[in-house]
């Protein structure tokens, strides 16, 4: 087994244990912290179910953001299908055998790399050239950009200036999985990628991309309009109200 | 009108993104509190020698307290949708008054503290120390923020810029430095029920003029009862209502509406105050303690319902937080929401024809609403969502026959705030105010152009009363501005049998 080979294992073991330890902490730690309010921006659902709704909307088509901002939202949709798509192309490398959908899902997937890096592009162009973005970035801003643009960059290169052995490297990651290990491929673009891939996951938990669980933790996103109906109490509150006796 | 020493903004044919002017509003700051202020609310009454550990440890305690926080604090991806959102910015071009820069400035020290990037890479990540000059510019954006929540409406995580500038001012008065205009009003409220300082026999002379003047207007008696045990309705309207211009024709509107509706009814000297500025400094307690007053003089008056005046973040606390802060109110009859806003019990009366509107009493104006940004954005009305614009509008047009929106994205949930909410309708902020109506002044002047509206009918005291101080600044007449209720007090049939 060469060094590089147990070099990248241990990276990839690494970055999977830190992306989900640190994940699964601060899904944790906003699960754990009350909402004493009800603040849902109103409108809002008053049921369960239509906030649901609503939810689905906000992740899945980016509803706020749509109202607020054309070509953020373009370019943002292109970048989140395309990565999308690119995920779901991926688990090629995980399954054996293929599962009848990711099959189907492999053509659309080269598309999803390139949408996802165009519109990366995009998102970086206008946070060098909207003055109003570039005053509120910050250098981490870039390159969490740049980091992403890396790794699809690397990934369609890849996939068409220096294609790579993707039956041995199945066999690398498959091997990973079942603490079997096998050789990987000692091609410099996909090292390059797995580089930049245990990267992006090392610093997922300590960085703005945790905005993705954190939607899902929005209190004027995720509440039920019903505070005349339902009397809404957090557990600090309570333990206040019983301290300050009745009235 | 008082002397200007700042620029008006010119209003052009649209509302246009400024360009950015870096620190053009770095000076804006509301007066201090004084010691006395401080303590009346129990904070330090000045600021405290060890005031940057004080306030770590209140942002760490608040991050455990409040989800919006701590959530809000992590998910910001810088992504600029917000930045040309805000009235503040939009009328002063300065970047600290879009949201993100705003949220960020609190967003950098948690980093810094709370965050591991922060703590290693503080340039990278925009982490910085709390000092002086960190302090300095919180008390002056903090106090820049009418906490209106349109950048709310359109941030991709929801992340509200009004819980931020909360737990800011909530810190600052944790170390000493509150803000004049908000912490003596809610020590008025504490000792005397309202935020004027307005004492019961001064109330009750107040009300009995109404009556006297209203029964020369109209010839009947209508009543504006104070204190009346077992009436079946306690109201609770903002201390504006009682004689600030055009808020005292509502509260005139309230009275003919009661009337006609032979529905019993009172005021409270005891809790003579719908508007709860504790809201607007962030304070969990004191926001309970002004609640509970309310629950007290409906308890002690022993009312059936609670009907609360026209008022924008009073509707917000009482709609949204009462029943969290001084419920359950099961002593009340569950047959009636609770609360229930003006504009409903109106509202359905209208429904059920019990009053009669003669929409020609209002045909000298032509009309528009301004839909208050804390009734648009953070409460409801009726059982629909979305009624708390719409029943507004129905009250309106049955009360007159000449009625116009403003622009689709100066309304609604896209509501600009009149520039004065959020405990910043201090004269210590005039510029900041005048500056930041210019969306909602822009937006009046095309429908004044497209429609030759006339009249700007508000639900709320704060906007009313801004807006009679800031219309003149604009070239309009300061009655530009009236209230929704007056509208109905002009229209309703008093007699009327239906």
């Amino acid at each position: 087994m060469s060094i590089m080979t147990v070099s990248y294992a241990l990276l990839l073991y690494a970055a999977t244990v830190i992306f989900a330890l640190g994940l699964c902490y601060r899904v944790f730690t906003y699960a754990r912290t009350p909402a004493p309010l009800k603040i849902p921006t109103m409108p809002a659902p008053v049921t369960r179910a239509g906030v649901v709704f609503r939810m689905v909307r906000e992740v899945g088509l980016f509803e706020s953001l749509f109202k607020s901002s054309k070509w953020t939202w373009i370019f943002a949709v292109m970048f989140h299908l395309g990565l999308l798509l690119e995920v779901l192309r991926h688990l090629r490398y995980f399954i054996q055998p293929l599962w009848f959908w990711v099959v189907l899902v492999q053509p659309f997937g080269v598309y999803g790399g390139m949408a996802m890096v165009a519109g990366l592009a995009g998102l970086f162009a206008r946070r060098l050239l909207v003055a109003r973005v570039r005053y509120v970035s910050q250098p981490s801003d870039y390159l969490m950009l740049i980091l992403l643009l890396g790794i699809g960059g690397s990934g369609l290169a890849v996939k068409f200036l220096d294609h790579t052995d993707i039956v041995s490297f199945k066999a690398f990651v498959l091997g990973l999985l079942y603490f079997d290990w096998q050789p990987l491929p000692a091609n410099p673009l996909l090292l390059t990628h797995l580089a930049l891939v245990s990267l992006l996951l090392i610093v997922f938990p300590f960085s703005k991309l945790l905005h993705a669980p954190a939607v899902f933790f929005s209190p004027t996103r995720n509440q039920v309009d019903d505070a005349r109906e339902r009397r809404h109490l957090a557990p600090w509150a309570a333990r206040l109200e019983r301290a300050g006796g009745e009235v | 009108m008082a002397k200007i020493d700042f620029e008006v903004p010119v209003i052009g044919e649209y509302l246009e993104t400024p360009a950015l002017q870096p620190a053009a509003m770095a000076k804006s700051a509301p007066f201090k509190a004084s010691p006395q202020h401080q303590q009346a609310l129990g904070f330090p009454s000045e600021l405290l020698e060890n005031w940057e550990e004080v306030a770590i440890a209140k942002l760490g305690e608040l991050l455990n307290k409040y989800e919006s926080l701590r959530v809000y604090l992590d998910a910001c991806v810088k992504c600029g949708s917000c930045s040309d959102k805000c009235h503040y910015f939009l009328g002063t071009g300065d970047p600290k008054n879009m949201p993100v820069a705003r949220q960020d400035l609190l967003r950098s020290v948690y980093r810094r503290h709370f965050t591991l990037g922060g703590k290693l890479f503080p340039k990278l990540v925009g982490a910085r120390d709390l000092d002086k000059s960190v302090l300095d510019e919180w008390y002056s954006y903090f106090h820049q923020c009418s906490q209106c929540r349109r950048c709310s409406v359109f941030c991709p995580y929801g992340i509200d810029t009004a819980e931020i500038s909360m737990a800011a001012r909530e810190i600052m008065d944790e170390i000493g430095v509150g803000q004049k205009y908000c912490n003596e009003i809610i020590g008025k409220v504490h000792t005397i029920g309202n935020n004027l300082g307005l004492n019961a026999a001064a109330l009750a002379n107040t009300l009995e003029g109404l009556e006297e003047d209203v029964k020369d207007d109209t010839g009947f008696d209508i009543r504006f009862p104070l204190d009346v045990e077992g009436a079946d309705v306690l109201l609770i309207t903002p201390s504006a209502d009682f004689f600030a211009e055009p808020h005292i024709d509502g509260l005139i509107g309230y009275g003919k509406v009661f009337h006609q509706a032979g529905v019993s009814w009172t005021m409270s000297t005891y809790a003579s105050e719908a508007a709860n500025f504790a809201m607007f400094i962030g304070n969990y307690e004191q926001m309970r303690k002004v609640a509970l007053r309310i629950r007290k003089a409906a308890i002690d008056l022993k009312v059936k319902r609670i009907v609360v005046g026209e008022c924008g973040h009073a509707w917000r606390v009482a709609y949204s937080f009462w029943n969290t802060l001084a419920g359950p109110f099961d002593f009340l009859d569950p047959n009636y929401p609770v609360p229930q806003h003006i504009v409903e019990f109106t509202y359905d009366l209208i429904q059920r024809n019990a009053i009669k509107l003669d929409k020609e009493a209002n045909d000298h104006m032509r009309l528009t609403f301004h839909d208050s940004c804390n009734v648009a954005r953070a409460t409801r009305m009726g059982d629909r969502p979305g009624g708390q614009l719409a029943l507004p509008r129905a009250v309106i047009k049955a009360s007159c026959n000449h009625y116009f929106d403003m622009p689709a994205d100066t309304i609604g949930e896209k509501t600009f705030c009149c520039g004065g909410g959020g405990g910043l309708l201090t004269d210590d902020l005039m510029e900041l105010r005048v500056k930041g109506a210019l969306p909602r002044m822009q937006a009046l002047r095309q429908v004044q152009k497209e429609h030759g509206v006339t009249h700007m009918a508000a639900i709320c005291a704060i906007c009313k009363s801004q807006f009679s101080k800031v219309l003149p600044y604009y070239d309009f007449p300061m009655d530009t501005i009236v209230s929704v209720h007056q509208l109905v007090s002009n229209a309703i049939q008093l007699g009327a049998k239906t």
